[in-house]
């Protein structure tokens, strides 16, 4: 695994080379990444924008190894992700990859600690170290007291406190959130975007898929998806003078 | 992932499921309970009726001799035939009859069967006494004029008093009863309790013929009664050259009709049983499909984590077999209280079979697994992305 090697020829922690993701829809040709291009570097906090519909979805599951696409390169830390089976991927987004999704996706039924260790659970970490690390992730987020409830017990707040600590866990090259304030009141969003802020002055690279030019601007760097091309890549500054330019 | 952390996560799944998964118990406890109930009944009954009729005497053959024709086979020319076909027959007892009035003092039992019997009847028929002693050979030589009798007889002439050594009038004979059987039936008429054995010797002569009317043989080998009692019939015809004067009856035979009418009934059963633990088995599999969907989120989001084809294909492979393995052993426990339970109402002595058991689990643990695989197959091809959307 190169996890935290440099590559020679990439040198970018992500690297998409003229992705295409075409689907078939009876007659019609549905191009949802129409040669996508761009690259991330370790410790970003990017924002990958864009109104639905617009394809960045489609590129998040790329990124996020959920999907390959139909044509082009997808390098991550290196390795060539583009084309791997079901399985690799599987790996991949174990061990590099850390989401935070909309809906929290906690399962109900498992208390707060279990749900932090079911990716270390699929790595093969043992029962005692797994625990041990779900804690510590679980206590960075400031839940570490509470870790024998159950998500329905949290605020939305906290269950996406949760998801964060989960997506920690694994200590991932990449974290990857998907719409990750689209279902929190403003306060609450304000707090999980420092939050996400503060994980990125520690070193990790945040990768943000939103709709909201809002939430976009609170990243350091922006990309904007139209009809599955980039139409915008460039700092947060750049973008807020180009959406008010409007 | 490994497999014990499968199995822990199947078992937390199904507690944290508690009504949805005895429910789907409930099918796999009936099913493997109905069927240990009734392959365990069927067994004690078919042991019941095995029994009894092997009381009746399962490795003897009778012969009835019906008086016709013009020679006489004598007891001495059967006793030469036992002997000469020793591989096929041990024990010979002649038999002779006749009805008579039986009297003790002022109590009397009319149309009573004396049967006159050797020595070795006691022995072809396993006849067991309470007192006294059974015929010997020295009471055919001389033609002793006593009896062993039954506990119907018993109980209609002595009342309670010990009859061994007493004196009974049979006809206008008197004889000295000598030994009391055992209660084989319930000591009414006509039962097996209904009998009075004297020396054929004896009873041959009182009925006025000088040879037995029939006899008794014992088998050595049950299983080869065919050609033993074509032996025998060889020998009869040999002898009379005439069908009508001789009738052969073997229990053996009768024995082997019943016990194929009883492998039929069993088959039957056993496909009765088939089919609810297979109605047994599509519960399962129906609840297995419901979590699939139920879970496709669930799923989605594990895949998401990094929960390989093959860890979500175990989990729920696991979680069917874990379900039809518990359900199964609490329907082995059940089937086992049910048969001893329903034995005893019938008032057969049964015990769960070995056999029901290992079928019952096994083919739940079968059924489960099979049925099982199918949704488990579907979860773990589910699309991650679909997945995650789905509600």
């Amino acid at each position: 695994m190169a996890e935290g090697r440099q590559n020679e020829q990439h040198p970018h922690l992500i690297e998409l080379q003229d992705i295409y993701k075409i689907y078939q829809m009876g007659d019609t040709q549905v191009r949802a990444n129409d040669g996508i291009s761009f690259s991330i570097d370790r410790g970003e906090m990017v924002a990958i924008v864009g109104k639905s519909g617009s394809g960045k979805s489609t590129i998040m599951n790329i990124i996020g190894a959920l999907d390959v696409p139909t044509d082009g390169k997808y390098y991550l830390n290196g390795i060539d992700v583009g084309s791997m089976t079901d399985n690799e991927l599987a790996v991949i987004r174990n061990k590099q990859i850390g989401f935070i999704f909309q809906q929290y996706n906690l399962l109900p039924k498992m208390n707060l600690a279990k749900n932090v260790e079911l990716p270390l659970l699929y790595a093969g970490v043992g029962d005692l170290e797994r625990h041990e690390r779900a804690i510590a992730s679980l206590a960075k987020v400031g839940l570490g007291d509470v870790w024998k409830k159950y998500p329905n017990q949290l605020s939305g707040g906290q269950q996406q406190r949760v998801s964060i600590a989960r997506a920690l866990a694994g200590n991932p090259s990449l974290i990857l959130a998907d719409e990750p304030t689209g279902a929190l009141d403003s306060r609450t969003s304000r707090e999980v975007l420092d939050f996400l802020k503060e994980l990125n002055e520690e070193g990790n690279t945040i990768v943000i898929i939103t709709h909201d030019n809002s939430i976009a601007v609170e990243a350091k760097r922006v990309i904007q998806i139209h009809d599955g091309k980039v139409i915008f890549d460039g700092t947060a500054h750049e973008y807020k003078e180009k959406i008010s330019a409007k | 992932m490994k497999t014990s952390q499968a199995f822990f996560m199947a078992f937390s799944s199904l507690v944290s499921n508690k009504m949805r998964s005895f429910l789907t118990m409930l099918g796999m406890i009936i099913g493997v309970g109905a069927v240990i109930a009734m392959i365990s009944l069927m067994d004690g009954m078919i042991g019941y009726t095995m029994d009894s009729f092997s009381d009746l005497g399962a490795d003897t053959i009778t012969v009835n001799l019906t008086g016709k024709g013009s020679k006489q086979l004598t007891d001495e020319q059967m006793y030469e035939f036992v002997e000469t076909h020793s591989e096929a027959f041990s024990k010979l007892s002649p038999s002779a009859s006749l009805t008579a009035t039986v009297r003790k003092r002022s109590t009397s039992v009319k149309n009573e069967t004396i049967t006159g019997v050797s020595e070795s009847y006691v022995d072809i028929q396993s006849l067991k006494l309470t007192d006294g002693r059974f015929l010997a050979y020295a009471d055919m030589l001389s033609r002793s004029k006593v009896c062993v009798i039954g506990t119907y007889v018993c109980n209609e002439l002595f009342d309670g008093e010990d009859p061994v050594g007493e004196t009974i009038k049979i006809g206008a004979d008197s004889y000295e009863v000598i030994g009391l059987l055992e209660e084989k039936g319930d000591s009414t008429k006509y039962s097996q309790d209904d009998v009075i054995y004297a020396p054929y010797t004896l009873v041959s002569r009182a009925a006025g013929s000088a040879n037995p009317s029939g006899y008794t043989l014992k088998m050595t080998d049950p299983d080869n009664s065919t050609a033993a009692q074509q032996e025998l019939e060889d020998y009869l015809y040999a002898f009379y050259r005439d069908k009508d004067c001789y009738m052969v009856t073997n229990m053996a035979s009768l024995l082997d009709i019943m016990s194929n009418m009883i492998g039929v009934m069993e088959k039957i059963l056993i496909g009765i049983a088939g089919i609810s633990l297979l109605v047994a088995g599509i519960g399962i599999m129906n609840i297995m499909l419901v979590s699939v969907s139920e879970r496709t989120r669930e799923i989605g989001i594990r895949k998401s984590l990094g929960a390989k084809q093959k860890d979500i294909m175990k989990q729920f492979v696991i979680e069917a077999a874990v379900l039809s393995t518990i359900g199964g052993g609490i329907g082995i426990a059940i089937g086992g209280v049910a048969t001893t339970t329903l034995g005893n109402v019938i008032g057969v002595s049964c015990a769960p079979s070995l056999k029901a058991i290992g079928i019952a689990f096994g083919v739940s643990a079968g059924i489960g697994i099979l049925f099982g695989y199918m949704p488990a197959k579907r979860a773990a091809r589910l699309n991650p992305i679909d997945a995650l959307r789905s509600e």
